[in-house]
């Protein structure tokens, strides 16, 4: 089944001056329990795709399934977790407390029997210990960690993530990306993942959506081929650079 | 032993370090004090020495004396301002609390209000005070209504200011959770707003005083802004002094209690998130 289907969509939004067109008549499948990776230069609308899938925009045009049923469905039916660029976490909110928001709003719910407590999310993401810490005692990147449990809590069948790792140090973002991929076994979340790396697009996706700007639209699917499970160490191969440097070919067309 | 060596250094300097802090901090504290007194000291010798008549300026001496001759007068007095003051300091911030809740929420109440907030909020409030004075008349209520109003703007300003400066991004979080418009506000934009809140309700804790004084200061028999009057035209300089210096206390008091209440409320860094 697939996790999430556009089919021409097409999203314009009207600024001060003229219409923009974010998003040009995009039409893309997503198995479901795969890493996709959005790649493209700034105004390419990657950012906008997901938040027509997350329900945050409605689309000037086409049509959206999430699930095999409506974005707005999945989204009042917690399928779909949210990962910020920056990672909004609530200030006042101690780090379990920031986990826990989901069950808090939206009408009162109270987590599956079965699935992960915001305990064993934070352990998960490696922040065991740090629950009743406040976000301005931890790094970006703790703070990024936070982020994702909270998205993951309730085990959303989707996650959708916004540049995440983007204002990170390159040694910050080395880990987490790593990890990230451990948790996307672990969980078998479907993982739609923006970013403006190269390397991060190549090294995570098991596809790489290749989108081209002004007005946004899909160029290219590149499947990458790389054995599985990855470890950062693969980059280094000469299989990598060379999907890396394909990866550099097409966006230079985009 | 040479590889030790910087290491003690390390240490000695790090205690040098803490010694000079300490230093630095009872500097802080102490030199306000000794500038304090220092110009107490001024004006003494100058009316001491230039002969200033005592109903032109007394000297500090007579003032500390007038003030402890008077006490219980003046705390009579004193009340009355008080309650004032912390009446419309309630009043008027409820009031704009509210207010700016219901700008936020309905966008063309705002849009046609809120230009004329900020601009009465730019008229100084001794410019305000007389025209309400005027307009509300004589009694203890008038004066809760003018400490309250000069309350009501800054804070209605803040707090608009402050339940707007929520993230995009958390407004987005809250979409996706299906937060409903009052999940959104209590959990989200109330927190977000209290550090601009306790920024207003600092100067409307002074701005209350100064209200509720200077609605006294026309037609009323007792309270601090009546005594500032009755002591300038009867020229008794010392009990003015004396006045003043309560008032002060009083207002640097309540704003003190709203600093230790910000302390124990807001305890995150606003600025990480």
């Amino acid at each position: 089944m697939l996790a999430v289907e556009c089919s021409n969509v097409t999203v314009r939004f009207l600024s001060e001056r003229q219409a923009v067109t974010a998003l040009s008549d995009v039409s893309i499948g997503v198995e479901e329990g795969s890493f996709l990776t959005l790649l493209g230069p700034s105004g390419c609308g990657k950012s906008t795709l997901l938040r027509v899938i997350a329900d945050i925009v409605q689309p000037s045009g086409g049509s959206v399934r999430v699930l095999g049923g409506t974005a707005d469905a999945a989204r009042r039916e917690r399928q779909i977790g949210f990962v910020f660029q920056d990672a909004a976490l609530l200030p006042w909110r101690s780090v379990r407390d920031n986990v826990r928001l989901p069950l808090e709003v939206g009408g009162k719910r109270t987590l599956k029997p079965g699935s992960r407590t915001a305990e064993e999310l934070l352990a998960l993401v490696g922040l065991a210990g740090w629950e009743k810490a406040l976000p301005h005692e931890l790094s970006g990147g703790m703070r990024q960690r936070v982020s994702i449990a909270r998205a993951l809590l309730g085990g959303p069948r989707i996650l959708l993530m916004d540049e995440p790792f983007g204002a990170l140090d390159e040694i910050t973002r080395d880990r987490l990306n790593e990890e990230l991929l451990r948790i996307w076994r672990e969980t078998g979340t479907t993982i739609l993942f923006v970013t403006h790396s190269i390397h991060e697009a190549a090294f995570l996706g098991q596809n790489v959506l290749m989108l081209a700007a002004r007005p946004g639209r899909v160029r290219e699917i590149v499947p990458i081929d790389l054995p599985e499970p990855r470890s950062l160490a693969q980059r280094e191969t000469p299989g990598f650079t060379r999907q890396a440097a394909h990866l550099r070919a097409v966006l230079e067309t985009c | 032993m040479d590889a030790h060596a910087p290491h003690i250094e390390a240490l000695d300097d790090d205690a040098a370090w803490r010694v000079a802090q300490r230093r630095l901090a009872w500097q802080r504290r102490l030199l306000p004090l000794v500038g304090a007194g220092s110009l107490l000291f001024v004006w003494w010798a100058l009316i001491e020495f230039l002969h200033v008549k005592p109903f032109i300026a007394p000297s500090p001496v007579v003032v500390l004396t007038t003030l402890i001759a008077k006490f219980p007068m003046l705390m009579d007095n004193l009340r009355p301002t008080a309650i004032e003051a912390l009446c419309g300091f309630v009043l008027g911030n409820v009031a704009a609390i509210a207010t700016a809740t219901v700008f936020v929420h309905r966008k063309i109440v705002e849009q046609a209000f809120f230009p004329v907030a900020v601009l009465i909020n730019s008229i100084p409030i001794v410019a305000k005070a007389p025209i309400l004075v005027l307009l509300l008349g004589n009694g203890l209520s008038p004066k809760i209504a003018i400490a309250g109003i000069i309350c009501f703007f800054p804070t209605l300003v803040n707090m608009v200011r402050g339940l707007e400066s929520v993230s995009p991004q958390a407004m987005e979080l809250m979409h996706v959770l299906s937060a409903s418009k009052s999940e959104v506000f209590f959990k989200l934009r109330l927190q977000t707003s209290l550090p601009f809140l306790f920024s207003s309700l600092k100067i409307a804790a002074s701005t209350a005083t100064v209200g509720a004084i200077v609605g006294e200061w026309i037609g009323s028999q007792e309270g601090i802004g009546a005594l500032i009057i009755q002591a300038t035209y009867n020229f008794d300089a010392a009990l003015l002094y004396a006045t003043v210096l309560c008032g002060s206390f009083f207002s640097v008091s309540f704003f003190l209690v709203i600093r230790l209440i910000e302390r124990a409320v807001v305890r995150w860094d606003a600025a990480a998130a």
